[in-house]
């Protein structure tokens, strides 16, 4: 399968990233390779093979339901480009 | 042509834990914003999520009470997208191994149809942010306190045929998820959201029609008013020729109309895969076990028990269920006064009336069981009336004492001493002569005024059933 220039755009759009126009076709290549590589894998018969949710062989471990975090926003805000009223202020956002 | 209109809702229950699904903050509601928004919860660098014990538990419990399939191998997946509400970028959800799966509810309607509702699933996730686009410069204001409150999300299957039944589903799952103990179920404070699909297409048609989302409507009525102007918006855009569009639309109450809010992305926009962070979660059978003997009695049991048991209707057995705290009151009532059928009708006019009328929960009645069951028997025993018991209950409710207490304080003890009531009759007769007449010329509906002046000559206190019996007796002489 190979991606292209459109597809390439909507990628980079999804993940929010800027990229040059001239730059597409290179992306488009190698995201297209990696495409390629997974239709390799996928030519494996997996059949008795079960789907593998985590590399790990181990299950999660649960923690008590316990407050164990108190305020530290005066830390946290003092890191935020802008903040007002103990909101954090970012670019207008509207529906 | 006949339309059919086809409904699935996705709730959204909080969970009643201390803390988040994924962290130590506390979700207590209407903190100071973003004092309850830890590193986990505003995504910063190196955090990693560490799955609450409560919140698995209770997703349980909710799928032991619906007789669902609980997993014993559930995954947690990232459903990516960006909104500044969810600052990591993504939100952690389930999506191919919820915890839940296959359950079903009975709903019944008001003609007494009942209804089987299908639970395609319920799943865990983790709650947003909150984003205020008041007034701050041109800019949003976020408080993360919210983020992060772990939520139980609960998708029907699109079973429901009108908006009567989808609010039956609705408050069936409300009362429920309250039983259990998972979630406060107040829907002011955005414990219990409800988002509707809502579709139409012509009656024997196989296939369904295109879906509109209708997002977040906050009350029952609300989701009945809702998907009602949702449908006839799409039965007129089909029937003009249109076509209906899958959206997402927002209600607005003032205008009693839905718009759009926008496009649904397609459902492969969010690129779920599974959260490397959380390994599978793995419950057993023996868990299960212990989950499941923690279950109250079920509302749909209770009823069937109260139908039995006390010999009430379905209809009042059904709404003396609805909620755990009023069944209980109920009950407690219905024991103490030995009179189960006038306790479950106190129950459902003053009792309920008034609660309503000053916004009060049961549990913060002023009039406690055992007041009202102390009111009952005063008139089971014939002490009061049941007129003068609301007299009676309103002062109890005003904090003058239990019924003894007020009976006597106010001098409200019936008359049931027949030579006194038989003097009243006398009296009243006498003092209307020209009804009387009328009424043995065969005027019998004037029986009703002599009844009231006799009342009102006993200030309300004459017992009434023997008035009638008198009365009768009198002016038939």
């Amino acid at each position: 399968m190979s991606l292209d220039a459109e597809q390439v755009k909507k990628i980079a759009h999804l993940a929010r990233l800027e990229i040059n126009e001239a730059d597409i076709p290179s992306y488009a290549g190698t995201l297209s390779n990696i495409l390629e590589l997974v239709d390799q894998m996928s030519a494996v018969n997996t059949d008795d093979v079960e789907p593998m949710a985590h590399p790990m062989d181990a299950n999660q471990r649960l923690r008590a339901d316990v407050v164990t975090e108190n305020n530290q926003r005066e830390k946290f805000q003092a890191i935020a480009p802008k903040t007002e009223d103990g909101l954090y202020l970012v670019p207008q956002v509207i529906e | 042509m006949q339309w059919e209109v086809v409904i699935g809702l996705e709730i959204h229950a909080q969970l009643m834990t201390n803390s988040k699904i994924f962290s130590g903050a506390s979700i207590a509601y209407g903190a100071e914003p973003n004092t309850q928004a830890c590193a986990v919860d505003l995504g910063l660098p190196g955090v990693l999520p560490v799955l609450n014990t409560e919140a698995v538990r209770m997703a349980a419990k909710f799928g032991l009470a619906i007789g669902a399939n609980v997993s014993r191998h559930s995954v947690f997946a990232r459903k990516n997208y960006f909104y500044p509400d969810l600052p990591k970028g993504y939100q952690i959800s389930q999506m191919e191994l919820p915890i839940v799966e296959a359950g079903k509810l009975e709903i019944e309607l008001k003609d007494g149809t009942k209804k089987i509702i299908g639970v395609t699933r319920a799943h865990l996730e983790e709650d947003a942010g909150k984003s205020l686009h008041e007034d701050y410069h041109g800019m949003t204001g976020i408080d993360l306190n919210r983020a992060g409150t772990p939520l139980l999300e609960i998708v029907s299957e699109p079973d429901m045929r009108s908006a009567e039944e989808a609010v039956a589903y609705m408050r069936k799952i409300h009362s429920l998820v309250q039983y259990i103990g998972i979630c406060d179920g107040n829907m002011a404070e955005g414990s219990f959201r409800c988002d509707a699909n809502v579709s139409v297409r012509p009656k024997g048609q196989a296939e369904y029609g295109t879906r509109a989302e209708l997002k977040n409507i906050n009350s029952f009525k609300f989701v009945e008013k809702a998907i009602n102007i949702e449908v006839e918006r799409q039965i007129d855009l089909i029937e003009d020729g249109g076509k209906v569009v899958q959206e997402t639309r927002l209600y607005d109450a003032d205008k009693n109309e839905t718009r759009s809010m926008r496009s649904k992305e397609e459902a492969n926009d969010y690129r779920y895969f599974p959260d490397p962070d959380l390994l599978p979660v793995v419950l057993d059978d023996e868990y299960l076990q212990a989950v499941k003997d923690t279950l109250p009695e079920l509302p749909d049991v209770k009823r069937d028990r109260f139908i039995e048991q006390y010999g009430l209707s379905s209809v009042d057995a059904g709404i003396l269920t609805v909620s755990r705290e009023a069944a209980d009151y109920f009950e407690k009532v219905a024991e103490l006064s030995a009179a189960a059928k006038l306790a479950a009708n106190w129950m459902m006019g003053e009792v309920s009336a008034s609660l309503n009328k000053n916004d009060l929960d049961i549990k913060d009645c002023p009039v406690s069981a055992e007041m009202l069951a102390g009111m009952l028997k005063r008139i089971e025993d014939n002490t009061i009336s049941g007129k003068i018991a609301k007299e009676v209950f309103e002062a109890m409710w005003a904090g003058d004492g239990d019924a003894d207490t007020v009976i006597d304080k106010k001098g409200l003890k019936q008359i049931t001493d027949s030579s006194a009531i038989e003097a009243l009759v006398d009296q009243v007769i006498a003092n209307n002569p020209v009804q009387a007449a009328e009424f043995k010329a065969g005027k019998e509906q004037l029986m009703g005024f002599f009844v009231g002046q006799i009342m009102k000559a006993s200030q309300g206190k004459a017992n009434p059933a023997q008035v009638n019996q008198l009365l009768k007796k009198k002016l038939s002489e």
